[in-house]
């Protein structure tokens, strides 16, 4: 890290981000002492609430290598012998295996076809002027207060009778409705981003020979990627969230998502609770999800979510 | 080719460059007709197909007495409302969501936003404005429970609140232990082991659920407002502490106003989201707890349409809340503009 060794001037100083920089001897100001105090305080505020975050956390992680019993008796100890047992119980017995496919098709699918629909939707009402485009943006964000719940019900026949909900078939049609309900925010956010762009941009490729097809997938869709990248994100988190769509309109057991399957897991088994096992489930649906969004953290830093601003 | 040949052609190619420069203006090419017919049209489809539609139906529905099971159902007008609001449940169900609506967007987003502050000016006060030292770490940590789904957070909070093996009560009872071996050396009664069930006691279940769902959401208020905090220019920090405005002043007075918007973002989903709060109730408490005491009236309108079968009594309860939801949104939009107003 290369900070600056003279603290000559106040703005060489305060670049922000690199801890080197604290040390570098600075003249004490006259209300510097309550500096030291402050920050013992806000280090103490901020451990804190990072204990409350990452102790649930481990406990339930070294709590999956427990046998029930153990769970019960003693809820702090280690395990005697870590049970491994519990992991392929949860993957076989309690097909938490299976549920996870499901999740991942959901999931997966959804993202690529709300990504896709709501960038052409958002890059034609910002670029484009023709009668209508306020009341159709509008209408789309709009969208963004429904309570879903109000919908869920209608929505269900909706999808039974166009024969979306049977069988291997309802994985359609939430896939259908996951992409209908994330469609609001994506066009919402990814619209001012497109309105950000450039003109010259698009009328370079216009003057070249490209049509609107190939000026939208070749020169729009990959300059607008960072933007692209960050809303995924977030609905990939919203997908992997959703509860009450799959809940009422993926009534098959086969068709399972993991939260339908580990809620199920829970109530299922009232009083022979397979702690072990149920721990364990939670770790390894938790965990993907930790690891993807520690890789993706970057992306998050610069600040995306949902503005007021447009 | 003749000369004559040249030039009906070279006609030909004008006639047809006016035509396009004409149709360009009035009429678009064909391509473009396709190009928005696919952009616009499908999002569109899907969007009134799936989201439009059913919420167009529900306010019918809401006005029928259909069971959800047969085809058949009658015109009952507003009955269903009237029935609803003879229902000691729904009004039940409905304090506590106001509880939520006023308990989580208050308490997430102070903390969410001390927070921020802390790790985005509460540094030393020697050079520059800045964060404390980790700040990045703090940030990641905090945002982890919002990574996770919110089944799992509520079934997570169920282990942790359990009467028996819950991490809960095995914390406080590690608390008890030094406590009561001072009892033990003066000879009073020790205290007894803490085995409440949060979520089954009337008192602590609806607090114990709030505090779930608080946990959840910090840190993704947090990063909204730490970028909110980060696009301030250092200068107008940097003059504040130097007229003498201390980390607090500065913070309520100086960043609080510059960051309104993502304040006002943050209130009106905090609030959508404490009228809904469906999944963390319906995990912790899957029948509302004992004598309803965490029951939201999503859970109830849920449970009403699929348990009970009174589609058209559910729906009428869903626009109900949906005019709820939209009045909190205009007023705590409508309060962030005139104020933005007044400035």
């Amino acid at each position: 890290m290369s900070a600056p060794t003279h603290p000559s001037t106040h703005a060489e100083v305060r670049e922000r981000g690199s801890g080197e920089q604290r040390r570098i001897p600075v003249r004490r100001r006259d209300r510097g002492s309550d500096g030291a105090g402050f920050s013992a305080l806000h280090h103490a505020v901020l451990t804190l609430w990072a204990l409350l975050v990452i102790l649930p956390l481990l406990w339930t992680v070294y709590t999956s290598f427990k046998t029930s019993r153990e769970i019960l008796t003693d809820p702090f100890g280690l395990p005697e012998h870590m049970q491994w047992e519990n992991y392929s119980r949860a993957w076989q017995e309690a097909k938490i295996g299976e549920y996870f496919l499901n999740t991942l098709i959901v999931v997966g699918a959804g993202l690529v076809a709300v990504m896709l629909l709501g960038a052409m939707c958002a890059y034609v009402l910002a670029r484009f002027q023709f009668p209508g485009n306020r009341a159709i943006y509008y209408g789309m964000v709009a969208g963004l207060t429904f309570p879903i719940f109000l919908a869920v019900v209608p929505l269900f026949f909706v999808l039974k009778n166009m024969g979306l909900l049977d069988g291997r078939m309802g994985l359609v049609g939430v896939i259908l409705s996951y992409v209908a309900f994330a469609l609001p925010f994506t066009v919402f956010f990814l619209h001012s981003f497109f309105s950000g762009l450039p003109d010259e941009i698009s009328e370079a490729a216009a003057i070249d020979g490209a049509g609107d097809f190939r000026t939208f997938f070749q020169v729009m869709l990959p300059m607008a990627k960072p933007g692209l990248v960050s809303v995924a994100i977030f609905n990939f988190l919203g997908m992997w969230n959703q509860y009450l769509l799959p809940l009422v309109l993926n009534t098959e057991r086969d068709n399972y998502v993991l939260a339908q399957g580990l809620v199920n897991l829970q109530a299922q088994q009232g009083y022979k609770v397979d702690w072990g096992g149920m721990f364990a489930s939670v770790v390894i649906t938790v965990i993907p999800v930790l690891i993807v969004y520690v890789i993706f953290q970057r992306q998050l830093q610069g600040g995306v979510g949902p503005s007021t601003d447009k | 080719m003749t000369a004559s040949g040249v030039d009906v052609g070279e006609r030909e190619t004008a006639a047809a460059t006016r035509g396009v420069a004409r149709r360009r203006r009035r009429v678009p090419t064909p391509q473009r007709m396709l190009f928005f017919l696919v952009f616009l049209g499908i999002p569109l489809a899907v969007y009134l197909m799936f989201v439009v539609s059913p919420f167009a139906q529900s306010f019918y529905y809401s006005l029928t007495n259909w069971s959800g099971l047969s085809p058949s159902m009658e015109f009952i007008g507003l009955a269903n409302y009237q029935r609803i609001f003879d229902d000691p449940v729904f009004w039940k169900s409905l304090r506590n969501n106001l509880a939520l609506l006023i308990a989580l967007p208050t308490i997430t987003i102070v903390l969410a936003f001390a927070l921020a502050v802390m790790v985005t000016i509460g540094g030393s006060t020697h050079g520059g404005v800045r964060g404390v030292r980790g700040a990045g770490f703090y940030r990641v940590v905090s945002f982890f429970p919002y990574a996770i789904p919110a089944v799992i957070t509520g079934i997570l909070f169920n282990f942790i609140y359990h009467p028996g093996g819950g991490l809960l009560n095995g914390f406080l009872n590690l608390l008890l232990t030094p406590v009561n071996a001072v009892l033990g050396i003066v000879g009073a009664e020790p205290m007894q082991d803490v085995g409440t069930a949060w979520l089954g006691d009337q008192r602590f279940a609806l607090a114990a659920v709030g505090f779930a769902i608080i946990w959840t959401f910090v840190g993704f208020y947090m990063v909204l407002f730490v970028a909110g905090i980060k696009s301030i220019p250092q200068e107008v920090l940097e003059a504040a502490r130097i007229d003498g405005s201390g980390r607090f002043r500065t913070s309520v007075q100086i960043v609080a106003p510059m960051v309104r918007d993502n304040i006002s973002t943050a209130l009106v989903y905090m609030g959508i989201f404490a009228l809904d709060a469906f999944t963390f109730v319906s995990v912790m408490t899957p029948n509302g707890g004992t004598d309803n005491s965490t029951k939201v009236v999503s859970l109830h309108l849920y449970q009403t349409a699929f348990r009970d079968g009174r589609f058209g009594e559910a729906s009428a309860m869903g626009v109900m809340m949906a005019v709820v939801t939209m009045l909190v949104a205009v007023v705590v939009i409508g309060l962030g503009r005139s104020k933005k107003e007044k400035r």
